[in-house]
């Protein structure tokens, strides 16, 4: 076994020029030290707990009671819960409501940010983070303000227009779409910066070709652009899958009051909001594991049916 | 010129809304942090900010021990941010520049572990941190936080791309330590990216929620994000003062943000997919 600094990327291969024929064994055990605080981390902080879940789920579980072996009777019990599925169809719901329209707005920005000779560009790139490095709790109070029933801003320009206020808090549509502007909002710049760094990556002749050819914007857009992000949509919409049906602290923070259940009837609980309640303000340990069991297959399945759906179908050439 | 070349107005007239919507939030809660609850809550709504924010803000570190949350978030985010920087370094050099059994397989398992949902195991992380006596302190937040599968891909990324195996030869031949190569050579080289990865951390461990949430008990030990919490439940009618709460935990952030956002969105997009 050898550790010296390797001279080509494959592993294993022996260093080109000779170094000491016998290392010290601080030596030969530095590669293993540098790269063991992440596991360390990651097996103490994320690991074990994820099969640890698995354990407790198992379980009649109170942090300061019994334990008692139930086998699957949370699970049982979960299908059976009217307040599960709620929490699942909202979760989805607001996943959908934020995906979607988040990922067609930064392929369009991305676009038009990839003209050769804009100006500002530098301001225009930063401006688009800003939402990014604003805090999720920031961005909720700003926004349940903004999307007030009686003093929001969004509704006296309504008002103008002569619509009726809408409740965003209390309806079920209305509070999806806020938690939906919110998460917008929080990631459009951030996936147009992804994008863009991509669109970059294409050589400029093939839109002056194309340009020369007559091809306008959007034809250059639907031509070139679009098939050339495809690896950089199928990432982002596997994180944003990943990410956004965890989604949690928005659902909290737009409710003042009954804040874990989302509202009186629960109209924009998610799956990680039902978690926290059962868990941590109902101190039912097992059962909570057991939403959280179902979150996690919930996610793999859509994890994996994005990637295989995104990675399959082909734009039109 | 070549007509079909140049910017349309139309595009400045898209991407302008799109700043304009990426703004306008952050404006809009300083017009209600800077205006007195009877305005903030009047048809039509005031549009500029009024003179009310000191009053407001003073009234935040009154209502919430806002100075020790926001030193609280500094160091944990801090914290991250210089774990991040250094320990996500080292495990780059190791994967892009050591030889060692195992190493293949060890860098598939970093990268997968990106796909694992593990924040929904709140409960027994909860269990874990409540084993070692760290609930309701700072290093419960900080410990999980110090390194990431990301920064490790992203570090082995800018090392493999900017550090030539010659350079660290003729090192290895001048008789240096493997720990010397990396602290005097390798890490030097790489700082500017471990310094965007140290901010990725910063912004992202600030601006955390939810475990904080969970790991906080007493108002002494909260974040500023958890301020905000606690100023929005202590005051269900005065938004004005949770908009000054929200908007003094941003600001450090815009501040920041003012000096290296140049270098954050060049290292965003540097770390991202290329064709």
């Amino acid at each position: 076994m050898t550790t010296t600094l390797s001279t080509s990327r494959a592993a294993g291969t022996p260093p080109a020029v000779p170094t000491r024929v016998r290392q010290s064994i601080r030596e030969r055990v530095a590669p293993y030290a540098y790269i063991a605080p992440f596991f360390l981390i990651f097996a103490v902080f994320g690991l074990v707990p994820l099969l640890f879940t698995f354990y407790v789920a198992l379980f009649d579980w109170n942090p300061i009671g019994e334990h008692v072996f139930i086998g699957l009777d949370n699970f049982t019990r979960l299908l059976d819960d009217a307040r599960f599925w709620n929490a699942a169809w909202n979760t989805i719901s607001i996943w959908l409501w934020s995906t979607v329209p988040q990922l067609l707005l930064a392929l369009v920005l991305a676009h038009l940010l990839n003209h050769a000779r804009l100006r500002f560009a530098v301001f225009l790139r930063m401006s688009m983070l800003v939402p990014y490095i604003t805090s999720v709790a920031a961005t909720a109070i700003v926004f349940a303000q903004m999307f007030d029933r009686d003093y929001g801003l969004l509704n006296w320009l309504l008002g103008l227009v002569g619509v009726e206020p809408i409740d965003f808090k209390q309806s079920v549509w209305g509070s999806h779409l806020l938690i939906a502007a919110m998460v917008t909002w929080r990631w459009f710049g951030y996936t147009t910066l992804l994008y863009l760094a991509s669109l970059q990556a294409i050589p400029r002749a093939l839109y002056e070709a194309a340009a020369v050819d007559g091809a306008g914007s959007w034809k250059q857009f639907r031509h070139i652009s679009i098939p050339s992000l495809r690896p950089v949509i199928v990432f982002t919409i596997v994180t944003s899958t990943i990410g956004g049906l965890q989604i949690f602290t928005e659902p909290l923070l737009i409710s003042r009051v009954s804040a874990v259940t989302c509202g009186p009837v629960r109209q924009c609980q998610t799956l990680a909001l039902f978690l926290y309640e059962q868990g941590f303000g109902q101190f039912q340990f097992g059962y909570g594991a057991a939403i959280g069991v179902a979150l996690f297959i919930l996610i793999i399945a859509f994890a994996t049916l994005n990637y295989l759906l995104s990675a399959r179908v082909r734009p039109e050439r | 010129m070549n007509k079909a070349n140049r910017v349309r107005w139309w595009t400045y007239l898209l991407l302008g809304l799109a700043v304009f919507a990426c703004l306008f939030p952050l404006y809009w809660m300083f017009v209600v942090a800077s205006t007195d609850s009877a305005t903030a809550t009047q048809m039509p709504p005031e549009i500029v900010p009024g003179g009310n924010f000191f009053h407001l803000a003073g009234l935040v570190f009154e209502t919430v021990p806002f100075v020790s949350s926001m030193v609280n978030s500094l160091i944990v985010a801090g914290a991250i941010g210089v774990g991040h920087a250094v320990l996500c370094s080292l495990a780059g050099f190791a994967f892009a520049k050591m030889s060692f059994r195992g190493r293949n397989t060890l860098f598939l398992i970093v990268v997968l572990t990106m796909t694992v949902p593990t924040q929904l195991a709140v409960i027994p992380q909860y269990m874990i941190i409540s084993n070692l006596n760290w609930v309701d302190t700072l290093q419960a937040l900080i410990v999980p936080g110090l390194a990431s599968a990301f920064g490790i891909f992203w570090m082995r990324q800018h090392i493999g791309a900017t550090i030539s195996d010659e350079l660290l030869q003729a090192a290895r031949i001048d008789g240096a330590t493997t720990w010397q190569i990396f602290w005097r050579i390798a890490f030097p080289l790489v700082r500017p990216a471990a310094f965007v990865l140290g901010l990725l951390g910063f912004v992202t461990a600030w601006n955390d929620f939810l475990w904080p949430f969970i790991v906080l008990k007493s108002p002494e030990m909260y974040t500023a994000q958890i301020a905000i919490k606690a100023l929005q439940n202590s005051f269900d009618i005065d938004l004005g003062l949770a908009m000054s709460g929200s908007f003094l935990a941003t600001l450090p952030l815009l501040v920041l943000f003012i000096f290296v956002g140049r270098r954050m969105v060049a290292g965003i997009m540097d770390g991202a997919f290329k064709g």
